[in-house]
């Protein structure tokens, strides 16, 4: 245990007051583009996209690099996306309008927020991704910012996310015997309401349904 | 014999051979009168000292972010407010933050004034309220928290008076703030921060030199600067470990950048230290508000915001610097009124991850303290 | 030992200073005894919402039209709404049934900034407790409804406010409606007489050029 070097005891003057910080500049994003020429810069949302294999090489890189210095992870949040038509319009051989139906694939994403404390510079965008929905593996962040920790787990609990390398991989806000994972966009809550105090609507009317099903089952 | 010759030299240690036991595990919480809510410590014991620790929580877990992606933009806002309870101000700027970002609206200078104002009100709120139950429990029970509380309660007061609740306040929107001032409010504000100094020096009287709250709180729980930027922390928490780091400065979001202010930095980032930056936090936010509401102008108190609030597709993170730490809001528009994807980034929640490396090698009673200065509310943590 | 007391001693020195003074000043002891004595509510708290009406007949004189814009602004869907019909079965623009749950009601407010016809306010009563936890929650279209007299005595800032606006939306709709009938009944007019007046009316026009002509 680290023992207090200065200030006696009861001296407020250890604390220091300082008045001076750097403004947050944006990251140039090119530096990245350069060293990992093969990695896809999203414009649209200001991102770099990794998959997962990639993860533990361009994360430690980003963080030592001098001109990045990423030293501080600030959130983590799990997306996901359901399969789903998208509309595009788009110009034909004609020169005409048209919208253009294309399928988007199911994915999902963790986004990561970065931050430079020590250059004050932020945020970097990060998301890792994945083309399965069924058993979403990513790699975990942990090892190298132990912020990551509960944030992860809280990916993993509602979006059944898994990382691997994560030290204490477990179910963070829900119970351990929750089956589902609530976030998902195809989360169904299951019946099993109580009578609500809400006299009108769905609400009641499920709790109507609800009443008489357990009612059935009871001999 | 007397008793007292019988009891043990201060600073005792019963190892588990002594006690002739193994390792115990006690599960501390959730209903337990200093956790602050409803949270549980599950830790394993060598006699008195933690070995191991594991917080457990999720007891008032809601998922916010489910309901908030099925109901439009503005219908969040009020839900915002039961996310860290004590803070309603904050929790709906950093809200309205974010989208602001989504979608560009420009917030009226009376506005930002405005938000300043409550927002370093709460911050005042926050802090008050948060020594008072450090100090709860470090043993001085009641006490110097119900002055805390009492000097909280004319706050709350303004607040009630101005959004018309005391706590869900409800009060910013997107693009400015529900509703002007009444009549004499600036008034009544400017009285109260013009006496808080007074009962900050009172209230340091009583604590800063206390014998007992030094001998209890330096040197415990102490996060150094490398870890605490390591653990993400943020706020308080990060600043008592000497980081130089306050989101008002370096984002300057808002109008932070026209008032002078100090950050206080700590120097050896254990409990003491978080007390005291809390403690003189507070007095730089007196100056804030003070500079505030000299220059308060008049003026419009809403932008232009489109009456049905429909972002382009796009994403935004907006944080700020919320009494606890960085409060942010990531937020994902697919270009419907409904959000996509609505994600919180709690302060206290995060702060959490460094409460077992804080708390191993000290005793039980120790930590109660450490989460006690991690500042933490469930509303929050669980969302 | 005597760093020990110091700290402490000077602690003890204002925890006697709060004693003592609580007795004489209020802002040491702000506190009041509760059911004897009712701390003051300002007029802007503001608990649960209900409807106002104007005149002295609730059902007739009521503001809601049932557009239903707060049921769907309500963030926990705690209002609902039926809409009025005559025998005949033909709409009226006013709720049969309006009920809000007030145990799932959070007081947010939401529904008095959509309303556009300034029919719904927040009330600031909060001794509403009651035995039955379902049905006693729910107050229903006759609990709700409450006369403009009791809003200004709530809050008479924001209700001479309303009424203002309110006045000056009137006076806007009555001009509006004068326009509007000045037109149709010049049209009407116009309909009625169209042949003489467009006969007579272009000579009238294309007479001054003609002494013109003729000098
Ligand atoms: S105050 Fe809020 S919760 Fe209550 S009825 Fe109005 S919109 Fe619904
Ligand atoms: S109270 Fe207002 S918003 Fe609600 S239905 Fe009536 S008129 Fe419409």
């Amino acid at each position: 245990m680290p023992q207090r070097e200065t200030g006696p005891i009861g001296d407020p003057t250890a604390i220091t007051i300082e008045t001076t910080i750097g403004y947050m500049g944006a990251i140039d994003h090119q530096g990245v583009i350069r060293r990992f020429p093969e990695l896809e810069w999203d414009d649209f949302s200001g991102s770099l996209i990794l998959s997962p294999e990639r993860v533990d090489e361009v994360v430690s890189w980003l963080k030592e690099d001098p001109a990045y210095r990423l030293d501080y992870l600030s959130c983590v949040s799990g997306v996901d996306y359901l399969e789903k038509e998208e509309k595009t319009r788009v110009r034909n051989e004609a020169g005409k309008m048209v919208v253009k139906t294309s399928l988007s694939p199911e994915k999902m994403e963790v986004v990561y927020h970065f931050y430079s404390m020590e250059k004050k510079t932020g945020p970097f965008i990060l998301k890792q991704r994945v083309h399965s929905r069924e058993n979403p593996v990513v790699t975990s962040l942990t090892p190298h910012y132990r912020g990551a920790e509960l944030m992860e787990r809280e990916v993993y609990d509602l979006f059944g996310i898994h990382f691997t390398g994560h030290p204490d991989l477990r179910r963070i806000l829900m119970w351990e015997a929750f089956q589902h994972h609530p976030m998902r966009k195809d989360y169904v809550p299951p019946n099993d309401y109580e009578y609500e105090p809400t006299p009108h609507g769905d609400v009641l009317q499920r709790a109507r349904e609800r009443r008489e099903e357990l009612e059935g089952q009871s001999p | 014999m007397s008793p007292v010759q019988t009891m043990p030299p201060r600073g005792y240690h019963l190892s588990k051979d002594e006690l002739g036991a193994d390792i115990l595990e006690v599960a501390m919480g959730p209903h337990h009168p200093s956790t602050h809510g409803v949270f549980r410590m599950d830790l394993k014991l060598d006699g008195e000292t933690v070995v191991d620790l594991k917080p457990v929580f999720g007891y008032l877990h809601r998922n916010h972010e489910k309901i908030a992606e099925d109901i439009s933009y503005p219908m969040s806002m009020p839900f915002t407010d039961r996310l860290d309870y004590l803070c309603g101000m904050t929790n709906n700027w950093a809200y309205a933050l974010s989208a602001e970002k989504l979608i560009e609206i420009e917030v009226p200078e009376r506005a930002e004034y405005l938000r300043v104002i409550v927002g370093e009100l709460t911050r005042l709120v926050n802090h008050c309220l948060l020594i008072g139950f450090f100090i709860n429990d470090l043993g001085a029970l009641g006490t110097p928290l119900l002055y805390a509380l009492r000097e909280r309660e004319k706050i709350l007061d303004l607040f009630e008076v101005l959004s018309g609740a005391r706590m869900m306040v409800n009060y910013i929107r997107f693009g400015g703030v529900r509703c002007d001032l009444p009549e004499g409010w600036l008034g009544e504000c400017q009285r109260i921060v013009d006496a808080f100094p007074a009962f900050l020096d009172e209230y340091e009287t009583l604590l800063t030199e206390n014998e007992i709250i030094i001998a209890r709180a330096q040197n415990v729980g102490v996060v150094t600067r490398e870890e605490a930027i390591d653990f993400s922390l943020t706020g308080p928490m990060l600043r008592a470990s000497g980081v130089n780091y306050d989101i008002r400065k370096v984002d300057r979001y808002g109008i932070y950048d026209r008032f002078d202010f100090k950050i206080p930095i700590g120097g050896h980032g254990d409990c003491y230290d978080r007390f005291m930056v809390r403690m003189l936090e507070m007095r730089e936010s007196v100056k804030i508000l003070k500079q505030a509401i000299r220059d308060l102008p008049d003026g419009n108190i809403m932008g232009k915001a489109p009456k049905i609030f429909r972002p382009a597709p796009g994403e935004a993170y907006g944080r700020i610097e919320a009494p606890k730490g960085e409060l942010g809001f990531y937020l994902i528009s697919d270009g419907t009124p409904i959000p996509y994807r609505f994600k919180v980034r709690p302060p206290s929640f995060v702060n959490l991850t460094a409460l077992r490396h804080m708390c191993l090698g000290h005793k039980v009673a120790d930590a109660v303290i450490i989460l006690g200065s991690i500042d933490i509310v469930l509303g929050e943590v669980d969302r | 030992m005597s760093l020990l007391a110091k700290g402490i001693l000077k602690g003890m020195a204002v925890t006697a200073k709060n004693f003592f003074q609580s007795y004489y000043r209020k802002e040491r002891l702000p506190t009041v005894q509760y059911p004897e004595e009712k701390s003051t509510i300002t007029p802007f708290t503001r608990n649960f919402p209900f409807l106002l009406y104007d005149g002295d007949d609730a059902v007739d004189g009521m503001r809601c039209t049932a557009c239903t814009l707060c049921e769907r602004a309500c963030p926990p869907q705690c209002i609902y709404i039926i809409k009025d019909k005559d025998e005949k079965g033909k709409p009226i623009l006013r709720p049969r049934i309006f009920d809000i749950d007030t145990s799932v009601c959070m007081s947010c407010q939401l529904c008095v900034e959509v309303c556009p016809y300034e029919a719904i306010r927040m009330d600031s009563a909060f001794e509403l407790s009651n035995e039955n936890r379902f049905e006693g929650l729910l107050i229903n279209r006759g609990d709700l409804l409450k006369s403009n007299d009791y809003y200004h005595a709530l809050n008479p800032v924001e209700a001479r406010e309303t009424d203002d606006r309110i006045a000056a939306k009137n006076a806007l709709a009555e001009a509006k409606k004068k326009a509007r009938q000045k037109k149709t009944r010049l049209a009407a007019a116009k309909a009625k007489r169209p042949p003489s007046r467009l006969k007579k009316s272009p000579p009238a026009r294309e007479k001054p050029p003609q002494p013109e002509k003729s000098e």
